[in-house]
Parts: structure tokens; sequence; C-alpha cells
């Protein structure tokens, strides 16, 4: 069962590559999950404790505003990592997510990976970088969208 | 049977400089500032062109502007623009209403290459109004997604849903055998499709690298980013077509308004492969 999910991993973007020793140690945290529609998989300001590598549906990262309900920042598809608060002090959620349909993922316990990564530094640097290389990615695609880049545009 | 107007209006030799008559036959609002006309020429001849190519639209009094072709009728006689009202003439132009007559001049520029893609999964990424001079590309290559023929991926981004041109045409495409997906920068709590850049709908299409054509159009930081996401992807850049706009006046490259490095882009492009200068000169910061 847990080389099944040794290998779903393996395939994932997010930690496609590692060696098959790292992926052992993460597959040893990792269980498969499912979601209805409209579940919640992480809420603002809730211990992060887990991660999730999407494999099927759409999940919404929301932030909630008095009187104008959850705005949607970004959805993570497919392929898609939801979740790097687990990662980091003060480890509690800073948005929603919400299954905008079905979704079935992987979840990995963020307390058990930390756990391994402190004992095994380079394991741990690797996991650092994976994540980093994700949040700048998150950060640019923010960047660009603050832009506006199709808005008001001069011409003839 | 032509008017005394239409043949007026319909002179024999092809100047062009000399914008042809043509009259607005439909007139749709896409969104609340971007409309798209069917213009049928007075004098009943069909226009040639290829997908990727533009039209200098006058607007009788006001000024002259380029738009790419969206389509045309089977017989090449009406032809389809999306307007996005953007200043003076794209304002006039875009609230001509039916029955108005417009000025055409063209076709101009480069096109995408549809004859040249073979079996190969062709790869459409398209922002906001960037859409239209890739919808005729679409249309034309749906049968052969239908029939297996080659596939063919529409990747949509706006800037929200209410932005998103040509809404019913997606599903039709989606039903017809197309992939395609969208994705808005912003949207309320209404909104169940996915929200972020375009380049975040690149990385979920499963589309072979080794063989795809990717054709974009879309503001040009949308464009260089795309780029990226696509050569991350495995995509050769001589495989990645691109269609950039200037200031296109003459359209026959001789006035030199929308020079780009050693680009004429009325002539050059629109439609231009990403190698050589173009992948610097979508960068550089001046030119």
């Amino acid at each position: 069962m847990k080389e099944d999910l040794a290998e779903m991993i393996t395939h994932h973007g997010l930690l496609a590559g590692l060696p098959p020793e790292d992926m052992e140690l993460i597959a040893g945290c990792a269980k498969n999950v499912a979601f209805d529609a409209d579940d919640l998989l992480l809420e603002e300001g809730a211990v992060a404790t887990t991660f999730y590598l999407v494999r099927r549906g759409n999940v919404a990262i929301e932030v909630h505003q008095a009187g104008r309900g959850p705005l949607v920042i970004e959805t993570i598809g497919p392929g898609g990592a939801v979740g790097w608060s687990w990662l980091f002090s003060p480890h509690r959620w800073h948005f929603d997510a919400r299954a905008l349909e079905d979704v079935g993922a992987i979840s990995i316990d963020g307390a058990c990976l930390r756990t391994k990564a402190e004992a095994d530094p380079a394991f741990g640097y690797e996991l650092i970088k994976r994540f980093a290389a994700l949040i700048i990615d998150r950060l640019e695609a923010t960047q660009l969208r603050l832009l506006d880049i199709y808005g008001d545009v001069e011409g003839r | 049977m032509q008017s005394a107007l239409a043949r007026d209006l319909a002179p024999e030799v092809t100047d062009p400089f000399l914008p042809m008559p043509y009259r607005v036959v439909s007139h749709h609002y896409e969104t609340a500032d971007t409309v798209t006309q069917e213009l049928a020429s007075l004098n009943g001849a069909a226009l040639a062109f290829k997908p990727g190519q533009f039209n200098m639209l006058s607007a009788f009094g006001v000024g002259e502007v380029a738009i790419s072709i969206s389509g045309a009728s089977d017989d090449g006689v009406r032809l389809q623009h999306t307007i996005r009202a953007v200043g003076a003439v794209s304002t006039a132009l875009a609230e001509s209403e039916v029955g108005k007559i417009v000025g055409v001049r063209g076709p101009f520029g480069t096109d995408w290459g549809v004859d040249d893609i073979g079996s190969n999964d062709v790869v459409v990424v398209a922002g906001g109004i960037g859409l239209a001079p890739l919808k005729c590309v679409v249309t034309s290559l749906l049968e052969r997604a239908r029939t297996g023929a080659g596939r063919l991926f529409v990747l949509v981004g706006a800037r929200s849903p209410e932005d998103v041109v040509y809404k019913d045409e997606l599903d039709k495409w989606r039903d017809s055998g197309a992939y395609v997906a969208l994705t808005v920068d912003g949207a309320g709590p209404e909104w169940r499709g996915r929200v972020g850049l375009v380049t975040s709908l690149i990385p979920d299409a499963p589309f072979d690298p080794e063989r795809s054509i990717a054709m974009m159009c879309g503001p040009e930081i949308m464009m260089r980013f795309t780029a990226r996401a696509l050569l991350d992807r495995g995509i050769d850049p001589a495989s990645i077509r691109l269609s950039l706009e200037r200031n296109m006046q003459c359209g026959i490259g001789l006035c030199g308004h929308c020079q780009v490095g050693p680009l004429l882009l009325c002539r050059d492009g629109p439609v231009v492969t990403y190698l050589g200068d173009v992948p610097d000169l979508m960068s550089r910061r001046e030119l």
C-alpha cells in the first residue's frame, strides 16, 4: 500500500525526482483521502498539520470577509499542492481550502514529515527547496494578477 | 444585384491603402466593452485571409485601427472581428450598429501556419481579447479534433468571469472534442471555475510537448510568462508561435510605426516564432 503511495507521489510534480529513500520517508507519512464538493481541506486559523497533493478535482483557496462571503484567491488542480503552513512556524493555516468538486488527494502528515526532516537535514533541505519553488511560483502568479494585465489599456 | 451605392463604392482595382466598404450585419456584445461584429462586403467580393492575419478597419471620419480577423462565412463575404473599445476609433467601430458602413483594408501580416501543423497537438493559449485572433484557428481545427486526426487544447485566461469572450463557443468547442480550460484572475463566491493565471493551466493540460505546436496571444507580459511555462513543459521554442501587436498603420511595412527591433510587425508579424530576436525583444526595457 505504501509502495503504491510512493509510486503516486513519485509522479506528482512537487516531489517528482526525489530518491527512493526520500520517497519512502514521505510515503510513511502519507495516506489517500477523498473529499466531497464543498468539504474544507484546510481551515483558516486551525493548526497546520497536513498538506495535500491533489490528484483529481479542483480546490479553491479562499478567504472570508464578513458580508461578502468566501473570496477565491486561487484554485489548485490535479498535480498541484495545497498547504505549506505546516512547514513554517507558527504552523497555522492562513486561508481556507475548499473542494470545488469531488477531490482525490494524497494527504501528508506535516508533523511526521517535519520530524523526519529534522533528523535528516539533507532530506529537509530538499523539502525546503521544493516548497520554496512552489511558493515562488504562487507569489509570481499572484504578483502578475495584481498587475491587472487584462485591465484597461490605451489604444486607438 | 448590387445597388448603385455599392457599385460606386467598389473600385475595380484593389489599392492596399483604399478601404473597401463593408456593412455591419450583426453586432453582439461579448463583454461590457467588447463587441463581435460581422461585416459584409458591399460589392459581394470575398476576402481571402489566413487565420492570424488582421484588417485595418476604418470608422469614417474618426480613424483607422488594426483588428484581427476572428472568422468568416464559408464564402468569405462576411468577416468577423471582435473589437474592444479602448480609444476613439475602436469605440466608434464597436458602437457601429447593424447597417452602418465601415472601411476594411487587408488582410495583412503573417498567419498562424495552420496548414503546416500535421498531426501535432495544437495548444492555444489566450489571454483576454487575445482569443480573438485565435478563434479561427480553433474553429478550423475542431473537425480535426473531433475525428481524432489531431488534438486541440484551448487554454483561456481572463480578468473575471464577466470578461470572458466567446463564452458560448467555449462550451461548443469542448463538446466538439477540444480540451478547453478557463481561468480568471479574480471572481466572486458564485464562480465555480478556476482562479489563477493562465499559465497555471499549462501543467494540467495533457498535451505531448514533444509533438505540440503552441499558439498564444494576449498581453505581452502574459505571453512572456506563458512562453516560459511552455518551455518548462518541454515545448521546443521553434514550436511556439505568438501574435505581437504594435501601432500598425500602413499594413504593408512602409511607414515603420509598428517597428520592433528588426521587425515591422504589420509585415513580419503579427504572428512570429519564439526564436531569434523575439524572446529578447519581448523582455527588453527600451526599443
